[in-house]
């Protein structure tokens, strides 16, 4: 498998498509225009999972890489470089899934200016593309941010009541944080050409080469840590997360759910750990304790919900503190560990938000107490909710097991944590996430079938049967086999 | 310049292609006030300017990418040739005559549709060319006295409307007051050194006092900074920022998209050559740090509470002049190449800006008055207005892969290499507070239905021309272009291989 630019085509690809979606002359064309893109992405990016050898050494370029290096003019050491390695293949994988299965899940939901809306969704697509690939950090912050403007629109233009105060708030939110991480890419950048000799430089590997003064590591650190923690979103700055979830139309919830968070995760690995290696240690209690607590809370939280939608936004908090725990362990199971879990996540609560969407299509409300008993009307459209649940509860045997595991087992044994008590209450976040989920489980599809159009409720038909197949066929695999996946990110 | 007469005039003949655009425009307003006298308001008139704006772009951008490296003087040593005077001109003449074509179907909607405007607008872009590339005391004054002469004109266009009035009589007012600092600065700046030619200040300070003169640094930092409050009033940096909503807000929509780009490419162009040229850099980045912070914070904490689009607009420029500073508080070549860079996509993006407000108003006098939430749910019934305006408003706010992006990276990036990382994360906060108040106008314009406007607002209803469309599709897909490719970085950056005595004395901090 060598086909030139194959990542550069992955990433971009989607952007031709929305180039050509805008310009579509009826929103039918463009939500086809939108899913052939989007297929052809995925056929291409199984390419790059093809193409990519875990057995090769990514320790000084990246595998399947493009690079431009006359992006920026000479005097500045700013490259167009993309490339594949054991930490972003399976987030561009996963991206790359979501894709599709996102511009069907919006068929019938997105009613009005459909060229636009499947534009923004495939110039997004391109963004979360770009984040994972992109190895030079000002590359990286152009992608960051461009992921912003589309899902601004996105959240405004087609998401619910609060839509307006929910999307200014996520761009406000986010953008705080990114260009304060551009400020510390700057001074990185220059540091390193004072440390080095050499030009201003972002190139990952140089930076990575480059040992920062341990005295201007915890601030540089700090401000990057800072931006990612607001993308996760770590507790406390978790606040834009529950709104534009919960504002967003299904699409753009599960592609926020799915993929966007992730970039605040997959930053702090890629960057953060890295290239501030002391620092990072010596903040990593910090973040462990805001992790659990995150954790704790999320679910707390979660708990208390009447509303669907909501509940499995702060899922994400409880989860994503997983994750966050995982990656300041500093050991190699919890890593481990925590990538499975970006991805799990990703399946299993895109699979929750496509549930919650497709009954807030049939009944319009996300209500928990307007449902009740669908069990019986809508049998298919049941198990699959059960069956996302128990994956994103972390039943061994699904998905989310493998990861919640290896995060726990991780961390009890880190040595740079060195606290075994925060294992023991993430390890509660594990039984909470049982207790809130199963609640909405019941809720909604256990107990009376008590109004009429619960009764006369429309069973999945074959377009959302096709749309929840990719996200429930993978979490048997990946949990019946964990070692493939773990072994590609060593 | 003690040379025999004719000799002087060989000179100055042979020094007239280096001052092509210049004589262009000042010639072309000439042509068009005589045409104007024979066939009064004739449509003709704008696009003879235009087209003089046009021809002067593209000679300019030909001698850019001939020699971006160039350096000289022409015409005796008033006016620095070379590649940062084409690049200056190039914003200069870009921002009038994309102006031009905005305002020609504006102005005749508003019913001011007069030859003398564009004839006005010529001879204060030949003002302009004349401050922006100015290498000494004088050309400085009367390009400056030009330039403001004709902006105090078209502020008041609108003759009946009060509000126009006060705007352009208050500018005049506070213009005339300025002009006094700045001559009394250039006053001792000649008493100090001796000279008026701006890279000959540095060496005469350094010499001891001529016979007759008091040589004191005293009076020389007495008139930097006299100097230096001039400029400030000029590019509206706080806290000189006072008349900057009301003119804005009075003059005609598209002239204040002119006003708000080509004055300000030009006052900071001649600020960046005294800078480089004049000042030896001890005491002046302190005093710019401090001013940039004071104007980012002042505009944009201000804009946020503007309900008026364009006196919205007006804070949001101010705070954009805080940006530039930023730059040039570094006080290397890199940082005002990086000045330069954002004056260029500055330029592209207010006129966008104002370009897409004048077409929102319904007439002159309303439109001048017109609230954001006038514009509920205008971008679904005029989209392209729509589309174009979320480009620029990103674009301000500083959004990758648009030109507003590489902007602030060329001002920050050489902030940050000079020490001035603390001034960079005042900027960047500013910024993430911009953004809140240029994404209200996409919400507005996007978000929010039509029927959530206030009265009213359904009449503004009219065809956009193709022109004025194409202006501000071309400065969107320019912006685009800027943002994605920033090969213009690389030719800011050659501008000063002669950059004054007074930057080497102080080590080359360049890079």
């Amino acid at each position: 498998m060598n086909v030139p630019l194959l990542t550069s085509i992955v990433i971009f690809l989607p952007l031709g498509g929305a180039g050509l979606a805008a310009l579509a002359s009826r929103g039918r064309s463009a939500k086809w225009v939108a899913l052939l893109t989007t297929g052809a992405t995925f056929v291409l990016s199984l390419g790059l999972w093809l193409g990519y050898d875990p057995a090769t050494a990514t320790t000084q370029a990246p595998q399947l890489a493009d690079t431009w290096a006359s992006w920026f003019p000479p005097g500045y050491d700013v490259k167009y470089s993309v490339g594949i390695d054991g930490l972003n293949i399976l987030l561009v994988m996963l991206t790359t899934l979501l894709g599709p299965v996102v511009v069907l899940s919006s068929w019938h939901y997105i009613g009005e200016r459909r060229q636009a809306y499947y534009a923004l969704l495939l110039v997004l697509q391109t963004g979360v593309t770009g984040v994972f690939c992109a190895f030079d950090l000002l590359l990286f912050y152009f992608f960051f941010e461009l992921t912003l403007i589309p899902m601004y629109f996105i959240i405004g233009i087609w998401g619910g009541e609060e839509r307006i105060y929910a999307a200014v708030k996520f761009v406000i939110y986010t953008l705080v944080g990114s260009l304060l991480m551009l400020v510390a890419i700057l001074f990185l950048g220059y540091a390193a050409a004072e440390g080095t000799g050499a030009v201003f430089t972002t190139d990952w590997y140089e930076l990575l080469a480059f040992n920062m003064p341990a005295a201007q590591q915890l601030w540089l650190f700090a401000l990057f840590a800072l931006a990612f923690s607001i993308k996760v979103p770590l507790f406390p700055l978790h606040t834009w997360l529950p709104d534009a979830h919960v504002q967003a139309p299904t699409g753009g919830s599960v592609i926020l759910a799915g993929v966007l968070l992730k970039m605040g995760t997959y930053g702090l690995v890629r960057f953060c750990l890295p290239i501030f290696p002391a620092a990072a240690q010596q903040a990593a209690l910090v973040f462990g304790v805001l992790a659990v607590i995150g954790i704790i809370y999320g679910a707390l939280v979660a708990r208390a919900q009447s509303d669907a939608k909501k509940l499995v936004a702060y899922s994400s908090v409880s989860h994503l503190g997983f994750v966050v725990l995982g990656i300041f362990a500093f050991t190699t199971e919890a890593m481990q560990g925590a990538v499975i879990q970006m991805v799990n996540h990703g399946i299993s609560t895109g699979a929750l938000f496509l549930m919650v969407g497709m009954l807030y299509e049939r009944r319009h409300t996300r209500l928990m107490a307007d449902y009740g008993g669908l069990a019986a009307s809508v049998p298919v459209l049941t198990s699959f909710a059960v069956f996302s649940v128990l994956a994103s509860a972390g039943l061994p045997g699904l998905n989310g097991f493998v990861g919640e595991f290896m995060i726990l087992l991780g961390s009890f044994k880190s040595e740079v944590l060195g606290a075994p008590v925060l294992v023991a209450f993430a390890t509660l976040g594990v039984i909470l996430a049982a207790v809130y989920l199963l609640h909405m489980v019941y809720r909604t599809f256990f107990g009376a079938l008590d109004r009429q159009e619960n009764r006369t409720m429309r069973d999945m038909n074959v377009r959302e049967v096709a749309l929840m197949l990719p996200l429930s066929c993978r979490p048997s695999r990946r949990s019946a086999r964990p070692r493939p996946a773990g072994r590609r990110l060593t | 310049m003690e040379a025999e007469l004719s000799q002087a005039y060989a000179q100055l003949w042979a020094d007239l292609p280096a001052i092509f655009s210049l004589g262009l425009v000042a010639v072309a307003g000439l042509v068009m006030i005589t045409w104007d006298v024979f066939d009064n308001n004739s449509p003709v008139i704008p696009w003879l300017g235009a087209a003089a704006m046009g021809t002067g772009i593209v000679w300019e951008a030909l001698a850019l990418v001939g020699d971006p490296g160039a350096a000289g003087t022409a015409m005796l040593g008033l006016v620095r040739t070379g590649g940062f005077a084409s690049f200056i001109n190039i914003v200069i003449l870009a921002s009038g005559m994309l102006s031009i074509i905005l305002s020609v179907p504006y102005l005749r909607r508003i019913e001011h549709d007069y030859g003398e405007v564009y004839c006005l607008i010529m001879y204060c872009t030949a003002g302009m060319i004349f401050l922006g590339t100015a290498n000494h005391l004088v050309s400085i004054f009367v390009g400056l006295e030009t330039m403001s002469i004709c902006l105090y004109i078209l502020t008041g266009l609108v003759r009946e409307d009060e509000g126009a009035v006060e705007s352009a009589l208050k500018y005049f007012l506070l213009g005339a007051f300025s002009t006094g600092f700045f001559l009394y600065g250039m006053a001792l700046l000649y008493g100090a050194t001796g000279t008026m030619a701006l890279p000959e200040m540095a060496a005469g300070l350094a010499q001891p006092a001529a016979p007759g003169m008091i040589g004191s640094e005293l009076l020389f930092w007495a008139g930097v900074a006299l100097l230096l409050i001039g400029f400030m009033f000029k590019v509206s940096a706080a806290p000189f920022h006072m008349w900057t909503p009301d003119v804005y807000q009075g003059a005609p929509t598209t002239l204040t998209g002119y006003m708000s780009t080509a004055s300000k490419a030009s006052a900071f162009g001649s600020l960046i050559l005294i800078l480089v040229y004049a000042l030896p850099p001890e005491h002046w980045p302190a005093v710019l740090a401090f001013v940039a912070i004071v104007t980012m914070v002042i505009g944009n904490v201000l804009a946020i509470s503007q309900a008026n689009v364009k006196r919205m607009l007006a804070y949001s420029s101010v705070a954009h002049g805080g940006y530039v500073l930023v730059g040039l508080t570094a006080g290397t070549t890199a940082g005002y190449a990086g000045a330069l860079y954002y004056l260029l996509v500055y330029a592209l993006m207010n006129i966008g800006a104002f370009g897409v407000m004048a077409f929102l108003e319904w007439d002159g006098k309303e439109g001048r008055e017109q609230t954001l939430q006038s514009l509920a749910g205008i971008g679904t019934r005029k989209p392209l207005l729509g589309v174009t305006m979320g480009f620029f408003m990103f674009s301000l706010i500083g959004f990758p892969t648009l030109g507003g992006f590489i902007g602030k990276y060329a001002v920050f990036a050489p902030a940050v290499q000079a020490g001035y990382t603390w001034l960079v994360i005042i900027a960047v906060l500013m910024s993430a507070v911009s953004a809140f108040y240029y994404l209200r106008v996409l919400y507005v314009f996007w978000f929010m239905d039509e029927s959530e406007a206030e009265d009213g607002a359904r009449k503004a209803s009219f065809p956009v021309p193709f022109a004025p469309a194409a202006v501000l599709v071309v400065c969107a897909l320019l912006l685009v272009v800027l943002g994605v490719l920033p090969f213009l970085l690389g030719t800011t950056s050659a501008f000063f291989p002669d950059a004054g005595a007074a930057m080497q004395a102080a080590g080359g901090a360049g890079p």
